[in-house]
């Protein structure tokens, strides 16, 4: 076996199957639900933001999700291969052009939002 | 190196390491060779890239010609009578190990300067200082330990080649051992370059609290 063919029977177990979420894209506001353990217990907490960016491949894959808090910008990195993340819901579909949206960081108040993909629905 | 995440969730950055089958292509003993080794034999290679001697020396434990020999010191004669020649030595011996010594060649890194090479802090970037910023300053006189002299003192921290020297990584915690396909998950980087060769051994020396985890297993 030559080096990639190891790593990826390595990490092939790890990587969860492709249909293990919904199909977004960026652009998309999504609720991310985590797994928060606390002692023995365990809670699920939703992040709920704009998906800005997804980045790499494979076990590397990360989700960049953008959310305001209390009028100050929020970003949560997740590793999409984490058992942590119990599940993510697709909330809507936002209009993008650009794979990275970090433009969105310089944006204030409701020019923050982004166009829906559906045809006629703006601003929803 | 990738990662690695645990059943509760955490991510482990992990190297992967082919950690073998080596063959024992020699056992040394006091009788024979003045001591006690046993010398290890890892990645078959072409004939016509080896030489005579090489292959006709791993031909005596009954192998094709291997890359890279490294031999082990052992304890006394029985230990090293232990193994066979040609015998097959693989990951299962870190059976239950929790952590492991690395050693390998760094990369090169070539001609470098002080800050680089000796994490030296430089001159200061402005109040009159020209062309100097990255440079060590005064080197000194200390011609012998007792005090000033007309030489610089010897070992003085330079300028100079930097990398492609033998390192080693203490203690690194073995993540996971895969003895079917001989491959060993290590936490965190390992000296060298990508499909470079390294030497593993199981922890010589542990801090207390890795001690005790060792212990437990």
């Amino acid at each position: 076996m030559n080096r990639s063919e190891i790593l990826e029977s390595v990490v092939a177990e790890q990587i969860k199957p492709e249909d293990a979420y919904p199909n977004f894209s960026v652009g998309d506001t999504l609720d991310v639900h985590y797994r928060i353990v606390e002692g023995d217990k365990e809670r699920i907490q939703v992040f709920q933001g704009v998906l800005i960016g997804i980045k790499s491949s494979g076990i590397n894959k990360t989700i960049t999700v953008r959310r305001i808090v209390a009028n100050e910008g929020v970003e949560r990195i997740f590793p999409l291969n984490s058992p942590r993340i119990a599940k993510i819901e697709l909330v809507r579909h936002g209009d993008s052009r650009r794979s990275k949206l970090y433009f969105l960081r310089n944006r204030v108040g409701k020019s923050r939002r982004l166009r829906d993909q559906r045809r006629g629905l703006k601003h929803t | 190196m990738t990662r690695y995440f645990t059943e509760d969730g955490n991510n482990i950055p992990v190297t992967v390491v082919q950690a073998g089958p080596c063959v024992v292509t020699q056992v040394k003993t006091t009788e024979t060779d003045g001591y006690s080794a046993v010398q290890l034999a890892m990645d078959d290679i072409k004939p016509r890239r080896s030489t005579m001697p090489q292959i006709g020396h791993d031909a005596k434990a009954g192998t094709a010609p291997k890359r890279v020999h490294r031999e082990i010191r052992c304890d006394d004669d029985a230990e090293a009578e232990s193994f066979e020649l040609g015998q097959t030595v693989d990951l299962s011996c870190f059976e239950g190990q929790c952590f492991v010594d690395v050693t390998g060649t760094s990369k090169g890194k070539g001609f470098q300067g002080v800050m680089k090479r000796h994490n030296f802090r430089g001159l200061e970037a402005s109040h009159g200082t020209q062309r100097k910023h990255r440079s060590a300053g005064s080197i000194g006189g200390h011609a012998t330990n007792l005090g000033t002299g007309p030489k610089v003192k010897k070992g003085k921290k330079m300028a100079g080649h930097m990398g492609s020297e033998r390192v080693t990584v203490r203690s690194l915690d073995v993540v996971s051992i895969d003895s079917d396909k001989n491959l060993l998950l290590l936490k965190g980087p390992v000296p060298g370059p990508a499909e470079g060769y390294l030497f593993i051994r199981a922890a010589k020396r542990l801090y207390k609290s890795k001690a005790h985890v060792q212990a437990k297993a």
